[in-house]
């Protein structure tokens, strides 16, 4: 969800979190001197990350609209009409009280992405400044921010995300904020190694040696030089953060029924495996599809944004 | 350049000695789950109907009514004494309970990872030794795929496809390994799969991201260019060559399985962990979710000190750093 050694294991707990980078195919690089253009070249001409990215846009697109675009209400009930296959009227069928589950999946599309969305905002905006400060200042302060974020990673993901969930009541604040805890110290795990390699720049020393004031120098120089990583690990965060979400949900401690959620429906459809293969290969259609674009986008994006994973891939074609 | 003993000593003294201080946070972690829930746990565990008596009786045994400090401590000293408590629901030994739930969940991981090593090591290999062709890309959108897939709709298609269609495979339950070894077989066969597969698509990348490293490295060119036949190379230099990281992401992998399997547990019935936990934080059961949170903890705790030592023992350089 998955870095070095001790990074490496902390990434084990979200999969492919920090999973080795594959290298695009493009076979394409971009040489050091065109800069930003050439990445995002580099970028949209990786048609696994096009397609990626467009499906991912559609999906977010159709979560939206989907108060909108949604043909029934999502808690229409229809008990004559219930565990209707696929047809015309219900292009992916009903459930066991009838309500249409095309309906309910585009709007369990809207939440899952919601959630999805703030957690990892909230894991970003605490994470980031947290490894960056840790990183730069080094010292105690390293090493007891670290020590924390240690322990936060002995914990498994929905163990943890479980325990937050049994302390408050199970609901969707409740959901955001357990998966924003437990995505947190990732995130300032990555900020912290990457401001670790900044650090030494000698533009920080440069700017360091002028006297210019720590924060001027992190907003300025370290921020902007560390997004690559940053923006790979947001991308690798959504993807299991909407796992995360359906996981919780599927437990009955995520989002609450009536709403519908994509791990709900999938529970509920635990009972109708065999009457009824719609109510759970749609909704789990649904996950799969939304958490592979993610992967797939933050794969793109690490390839062109994440300067030593890149360098990697560059010294592997040249061989 | 030969490392001596003392060398050896330290890294292991230093990883212990962090361990322990992580050990010691996870324990304030666990300990501070009760403190945290807003209202009485008790009252909250007991529901809406419960007498005055059975209220006192679950508050003296919980030790909730003493001061927080005190409370700690007996926490922490009862837990590396092995005393975890008892259940709020049905007043047992918590690690009497915890006890019981962990040979399903050590034998539903083990299974797991099984599968997961029969996909991922001729995945991964072939992958790398194909890079950049057609059969590459495709081993790595699987993995991707494997990676991204829900592990309980995974159970549920599984479920559908060998219970319900085929009627193969029983669709949940649980027999002990140790009473009848081919009824675990046929019980474990579809969660072993669920989780393997998902592991599997996880190690699979680091496999081959680990040959391509190795097939890079000097040696590897070293041996080509002697003339030694490919298959040589490959068997002999990059194969072993990789076996350190492959090492290190089976290590992690099991941690996570173990700590990860609550969802599948839950779809397969299997009466391990991971369902405890389940069942512990539906019902409230505060004693019990301290326990096995801290049990899984502390197993994910000593499988990666168990593979950082081993690492460090095969790879002398970690003992460096």
């Amino acid at each position: 969800m998955s870095d070095t050694t001790g990074h490496e294991k902390a990434a084990a707990t979200t999969p492919a979190a920090q999973a080795p980078s594959d290298d695009g195919g493009t076979g394409r690089v971009a040489s050091a001197d065109t800069g930003r253009v050439a990445a995002w070249r580099l970028l949209a001409g990786n048609p696994v990350t096009l397609v990626s990215g467009a499906a991912l846009a559609l999906i977010i697109v159709l979560s939206v609209l989907a108060p909108w675009i949604a043909p029934y209400g999502i808690n229409d009930v229809n008990v004559a009409n219930a565990l209707q296959g696929p047809s015309g009227a219900h292009w992916f069928g009903t459930d066991d009280l009838g309500r249409d589950i095309l309906s309910r999946v585009l709007v369990a599309g809207g939440t899952s992405l919601r959630i999805a969305l703030v957690s990892v905002a909230f894991a970003f905006v605490v994470g980031v400044p947290v490894g960056i400060v840790s990183g730069y200042t080094g010292g105690i302060l390293d090493t007891v921010l670290m020590r924390v974020v240690d322990v936060m990673f002995a914990f498994p993901v929905l163990l943890l995300a479980l325990a937050i969930v049994a302390i408050l009541q199970p609901g969707e604040l409740t959901t955001m904020l357990a998966i924003g805890i437990v995505y947190t110290p990732i995130f300032a795990r990555v900020a912290r190694a990457s401001t670790l390699s900044v650090r030494v720049e000698p533009y920080v020393q440069v700017s360091r040696t002028m006297g210019t004031p720590a924060r001027t120098i992190l907003v300025r120089h370290v921020l902007p030089n560390i997004t690559g990583p940053i923006v790979v690990q947001t991308s690798l965060s959504l993807a299991f953060a909407i796992l995360s979400e359906a996981a919780l949900s599927f437990l009955g401690l995520g989002i609450q029924p009536p709403s519908p959620s994509w791990g709900g429906m999938l529970f509920n459809a635990q009972g109708f495996i065999s009457q009824a293969w719609w109510m759970s290969i749609f909704p789990g259609a649904a996950i799969f599809v939304t958490v592979l674009a993610c992967n797939l986008l933050g794969d793109g994006l690490r390839d062109v944004l994440d300067p030593k994973q890149r360098t990697l891939a560059e010294q592997r074609r040249m061989r | 350049m030969r490392f001596s003993a003392a060398s050896t000593a330290r890294f292991l003294g230093r990883r212990l000695l962090s361990s322990a201080v992580v050990l010691l946070g996870v324990l304030v972690v666990v300990f501070a789950i009760v403190q945290l829930v807003p209202g009485d746990p008790v009252r909250l565990a007991l529901g809406t109907r419960y007498t005055q008596e059975a209220y006192d009786a679950l508050n003296a045994a919980s030790g909730l009514d003493r001061p927080i400090v005190e409370q700690f401590f007996s926490y922490v000293g009862g837990a590396l004494t092995g005393d975890l408590g008892v259940s709020f629901r049905n007043g047992q030994p918590v690690t009497q309970l915890l006890l019981e739930r962990l040979p399903a969940t050590l034998s539903l991981a083990a299974a797991g990872i099984v599968v997961a090593l029969l996909i991922a090591v001729p995945a991964g290999i072939w992958s790398a030794l194909r890079e950049g062709k057609v059969s590459d890309a495709i081993v790595r959108l699987g993995s991707q795929a494997g990676v991204s897939i829900p592990d309980f709709w995974l159970g549920l298609l599984l479920i559908g496809l060998f219970s319900t269609t085929l009627g193969w495979l029983p669709p949940s339950g649980y027999t002990a390994l140790a009473d009848d070894p081919l009824g675990w077989l046929r019980r474990v066969a579809l969660p072993g799969l669920t989780v393997g597969l998902v592991a599997g698509a996880i190690m699979t990348r680091y496999i081959r991201s680990a040959v391509l490293d190795v097939a890079s490295a000097g040696y590897v060119r070293t041996a080509r260019s002697k003339g030694l036949a490919p298959s040589v190379v490959t068997a002999r230099h990059i194969v072993r060559g990789a076996l350190v990281p492959v090492l290190t992401i089976v290590g992690i992998q099991l941690a996570t399985i173990l700590g990860g399997v609550i969802v599948v547990e839950v779809v397969f019935a299997w009466p391990g962990l991971g369902r405890l936990v389940f069942d512990s934080v539906s019902a409230r059961d505060y004693p019990m979710i301290q326990g096995s949170v801290l049990l899984i903890a502390v197993m994910f705790l000593i499988v990666n000190l168990i593979v950082d030592v081993l690492y460090a023992v095969v790879d002398p350089r970690i003992r460096l750093a």
